[in-house]
């Protein structure tokens, strides 16, 4: 069974490095401040103990007031899981930190929510629509769309 | 004499039965050799997601038939399985292994159709896909006679399953039971070592581990290159863990491999089958919901080995009779991310097989 760590340990080991970082730790989610997502993703990934090897999800959610981006980790050697999360403010062009440099992975899932959500993604190599047509207007999965 | 020779660009698909879809490969090459290549999709993009927070949690199932086509019964567990595991919705022990007995007859038909697509992209024009569709055929004969439909098939709800199965579901399960592993031994006479297969598809793609890992690929994909995980044994669900089976990896994560690993599933999935067969217990195959029935304030990822991949749906509910927001991780989407470095150096007819052991569907793809 993969085990969902608990956030608060996780954000224990992370203040030690980065004693601002961490906004809140509920359950199995760590919310992180956005400046500090990549430096976080890293230690995550590099961290002995923690080892996230893998990017199994990046998914954001329109909350109206803000937009959090999920980005569901695992660690398949040792099989943990872990929900990283940031908040990006602003309806005209929220933007968080690209976590492609940490985890390929993230690519095609980045471009893919930066398409449907209007979440720019600071840092990504190659950030443009993936689903829908250069041309097309809006975000669909805002909920403030109108289509 | 020298010629001097200027890159090419080729436009391969969206309409191209090597495609597997609307699907569109961008290929720069040198001659023969690809110096670039750029997946474009979006094609089938009819909005899922969107959809989805339209409707009540039982009427995202039929959603879900049309996202991976191939494998139907797989997305519907994926997607109730979301829903149980946020409002603890109890499954009845009866529904839990008719949903392994579909799930694991659909990656029999999904691995099937994969492998016969593979050998029509080598050239073997419809010599093995013959075979492997007549199995596909008997599968779907049991899907129909279940719940009425082929492909859309809509069976699993949360909290079980549609209906019981019909009274000649077992016998006719025992039969094919009987008959696969056979059929099996002669995909793998015609393929496993034959030459040209061998000389066509070793070496060729070849994905290293780490690739694999940091870019988030799953399934066969995965464990093509050697990497043993499958969520059946490593995150169990429903009542996976009761199974005995093996999880086959590749060496190379090459073509082969990819191949490898899939008809070596085939016979694991048999074994799930002939277990789930002895044990299945008669009793209540649905607990009743009211039709409008409302998840608690939350969210919930449930994640399954689909035939393709980690097939996830990550949902947030806000209390409503409706998902808030519903994601779908689809593992074709996924691993074709990695689709470039696996073909880049290699001739185009080898981005063909390449991308035929990558085993996509756009309607997942694009969703």
């Amino acid at each position: 069974m993969t085990l969902a760590l608990n956030a608060g340990d996780v954000a224990a080991r992370v203040r030690e490095r980065y004693p601002d970082a961490v906004l809140e730790a509920s359950g199995s989610s760590l919310l992180v401040r956005r400046e500090r997502l990549v430096e976080v993703a890293r230690l995550l990934r590099d961290t002995e103990g923690l080892d996230f090897d893998y990017p199994a999800m990046v998914t954001a959610i329109d909350w109206w007031d803000y937009f959090e981006v999920v980005h569901y980790l695992n660690s398949l050697t040792r099989n943990h899981s872990l929900y990283l999360k940031t908040r990006a403010y602003g309806r005209e062009l929220p933007t968080v930190p690209s976590l492609v440099s940490v985890w390929r992975g993230c690519d095609f899932q980045e471009r893919e929510v930066y398409d449907l959500m209007g979440i720019r993604f600071e840092g990504h190599p190659n950030l443009k629509r993936i689903l829908l047509w250069d041309g097309f207007e809006g975000h669909p999965l805002r909920k403030d769309f109108i289509g | 004499m020298t010629l001097r020779t200027d890159p090419v660009t080729i436009n391969f698909g969206p309409h191209h039965p090597s495609t597997h879809g609307v699907f569109q490969m961008r290929i720069t090459a040198d001659g023969e050799v690809i110096t670039n290549l750029e997946p474009v999709m979006g094609y089938l993009h009819r909005g899922c997601e969107k959809l989805s927070e339209g409707r009540t949690y039982t009427q995202l199932v039929p959603l879900t038939d049309r996202l991976d086509y191939l494998s139907p019964m797989s997305n519907n567990v994926a997607c109730v399985l979301a829903a149980e595991k946020l409002g603890e919705i109890p499954v009845p022990e009866r529904a839990q292994y008719i949903r392994v007995i579909m799930a694991e007859l659909q990656r029999l038909a999904n691995h099937g159709a994969m492998t016969g697509f593979l050998l029509n992209d080598l050239g073997t024009f419809f010599t093995l896909f013959h075979y492997t569709m007549r199995e596909r055929e008997k599968i779907l004969d049991l899907f129909e006679m279940t719940c009425g439909t082929r492909v859309t098939v809509s069976y699993m709800r949360p909290g079980g399953v549609l209906q019981d199965l019909p009274e000649e579901f077992m016998p006719r399960l025992r039969a094919l039971l009987d008959e696969l592993p056979q059929r099996l031994d002669e995909y793998e006479a015609l393929i496993t070592e034959n030459e040209i297969v061998l000389a066509r598809t070793k070496g060729v793609g070849v994905m290293p581990r780490e690739m694999a890992l940091a870019a988030g690929c799953s399934g066969p994909m995965l464990r093509g290159s050697g990497v043993k995980w499958d969520i059946r044994k490593n995150d169990p669900y429903g009542i996976y863990d009761r199974f005995q089976f093996d999880i086959p990896v590749g060496t190379n994560g090459d073509v082969y491999d990819r191949y490898w690993v899939r008809i070596q599933e085939m016979r694991q999935s048999v074994r799930i089958l002939e277990q789930a067969y002895r044990d299945i217990p008669q009793g209540d195959v649905r607990t009743r919901l009211p039709l409008f029935f409302r998840l608690p304030t939350g969210e919930a990822y449930a994640r399954i080995e689909a035939p393709k991949g980690e097939l996830g749906f990550y949902l947030v509910s806000d209390g409503g009779i409706a998902p808030y927001r519903l994601h779908v991780r689809s593992p074709s989407f996924i691993n074709l991310g990695v689709l470039r470095d696996l073909t880049v150096g290699y001739t185009v007819a080898d981005a063909v097989i390449t991308l035929g052991s990558v085993d996509i569907v756009l309607g997942e793809v694009d969703r």
